[in-house]
C-alpha cells in the first residue's frame, strides 16, 4: 500500500482552489503534516475553533465576505455538526468545504467496509444529506480537490474532502 | 432592570450607520421590522449560530464593523464562540446578548442558571477586550453611539424584557434569496 497524499500537494492544492482561510479543530490524522504547516504558512489564515460546528457557521459568514475557507476537522467532528450542516450549508445553500480526516480508517479498505461503525457511517450521512463527497487516500487523489471546491462554489452547496489516511 | 426589547434596539438602528448586523430569533423576528438595512443578516440556520456567522463576517470584512444581537439561549449552545471570537480578536465585532432568562421562541422556559450566570464575566474571561452590561434604556441610548466606535471584540449584555409584538416570519429570517440580498450588498459595500 503506497503512503498517503503528500501533505504539500494537498495544501498546494488548497491555494490553488482560491481558500485563503483555514478553519480548524486539530485531527490527529491530519494535525502534523497538515494543519501545522497550515499554521505556519503565511498565505493561509487558521482560525481555530473550540467546536466543529461553529467552524461551518464561520465559513457560510466568510462566504458571504467573498472569502474562500475550508472547515479542517475529524470525522467525529463532521458527525457532531449535523445540524449545522443540514441548517446553515444545505438549506442555507453555504458551500462549506470540509476536509475531513477518517481516524482510525484502515489504509486501502473503503470507509463503509471498515471495522469501525464511525468510519461505515459518514459516507452514507453524507450521502442522505445530499452532501458530495471524495475521499483524499492516494497521491494521486489530491486532483480531486480543486474542481471539488469549484463546484462547491458553483452550486453553493457543501463538499467533504475526506482524509483516508495520514498524509504523507 | 431590564428593557423593552424593541425599543432597545431601536436605539441601536438610531446609532447604526453602515453596520452589518447578524440578529437571531427573537432579536432578529422585531429587527427585520425595525431595521430596513440591506446589510441586515439573519440566515444563521441553527440555534446558537450567529456569533459564529458574524465572526466569519468579521474576518472577511475587517472594513466593516459587525454587530451580533445574539440571544441567552443561543449563547449558552455555543459557549466556545466567546474562547473562538476572542482568540480570533476581530477588532470590528461587537456581540451583544440579549438576555432575557427564558428560551422564549420555545414557550419562554427560563434557560439554566438564569439567576445567577453573567455572559459578561465569561466573555472578559474569555478575553475580550471590553464588556458592557445594560438595564435601562437611558443608559443604552446614552452608550451605544460610542460602542459602536470602539475596537472591539467587545460583549455587550442588554437585560430584555418582551416589548411590542412583532409579526413572526421565520421563512423571511432563512430565505436564501435575502441571503444573496445581503451577498450583493455587501459586496457593493
Amino acid at each position: 500500500m503506497p503512503g498517503g497524499p503528500p501533505a504539500r500537494d494537498i495544501i498546494g492544492e488548497i491555494k490553488r482552489a482560491g481558500i485563503s482561510f483555514v478553519v480548524a479543530l486539530p485531527d490527529r490524522t491530519t494535525s502534523e503534516r497538515l494543519l501545522k504547516p497550515v499554521l505556519a504558512d503565511p498565505d493561509l489564515r487558521v482560525v481555530q475553533v473550540c467546536k466543529e460546528d461553529e467552524g461551518v457557521s464561520i465559513c457560510g459568514g466568510l462566504f458571504c465576505a467573498g472569502k474562500r475557507a475550508l472547515l479542517l476537522i475529524q470525522y467525529t467532528g463532521l458527525l457532531d455538526s449535523i445540524n449545522a450542516l443540514r441548517g446553515v450549508a444545505v438549506e442555507g445553500r453555504n458551500p462549506v468545504c470540509m476536509m475531513v480526516g477518517l481516524l482510525g480508517k484502515e489504509p486501502g479498505v473503503p470507509p463503509t467496509r471498515s471495522q469501525r461503525y464511525g468510519l461505515r457511517i459518514v459516507e452514507p450521512i453524507l450521502d442522505a444529506m445530499g452532501i458530495e463527497h471524495h475521499l483524499i487516500e492516494q497521491p494521486d487523489d489530491v486532483r480531486h480537490i480543486v474542481p471539488a471546491v469549484e463546484r462547491a462554489y458553483d452550486r453553493m452547496a457543501p463538499v467533504a474532502l475526506l482524509i483516508g489516511q495520514e498524509p504523507a | 432592570m431590564a428593557m423593552p426589547r424593541d425599543e432597545c434596539l431601536k436605539v441601536l438602528a438610531r446609532h447604526r450607520t453602515d453596520e452589518i448586523v447578524v440578529a437571531v430569533y427573537k432579536a432578529a423576528q422585531e429587527w427585520i421590522h425595525i431595521s430596513h438595512s440591506e446589510l441586515d443578516y439573519t440566515f444563521t440556520g441553527a440555534m446558537g449560530q450567529g456569533s459564529s456567522h458574524a465572526l466569519g463576517l468579521a474576518l472577511g470584512r475587517p472594513d466593516k464593523r459587525v454587530v451580533v444581537l445574539d440571544g441567552d439561549g443561543s449563547l449558552l449552545m455555543n459557549l466556545g464562540t466567546l474562547v473562538t471570537i476572542a482568540n480570533a480578536a476581530p477588532r470590528n465585532l461587537i456581540h451583544c446578548v440579549c438576555q432575557n432568562g427564558t428560551y422564549e421562541s420555545n414557550g419562554a422556559v427560563p434557560i439554566p442558571g438564569a439567576r445567577q450566570l453573567s455572559f459578561a464575566a465569561m466573555a472578559r474571561a474569555a478575553g475580550y477586550l471590553a464588556t458592557y452590561e445594560f438595564g435601562r434604556l437611558d443608559d443604552w441610548a446614552r452608550e451605544a453611539g460610542g460602542i459602536l466606535r470602539q475596537d472591539g471584540p467587545l460583549f455587550v449584555t442588554l437585560h430584555v424584557v418582551p416589548g411590542a409584538d412583532y409579526p413572526e416570519d421565520f421563512r423571511r429570517l432563512y430565505d436564501v434569496e435575502h441571503r444573496e440580498i445581503f451577498r450583493r450588498a455587501l459586496q457593493a459595500s
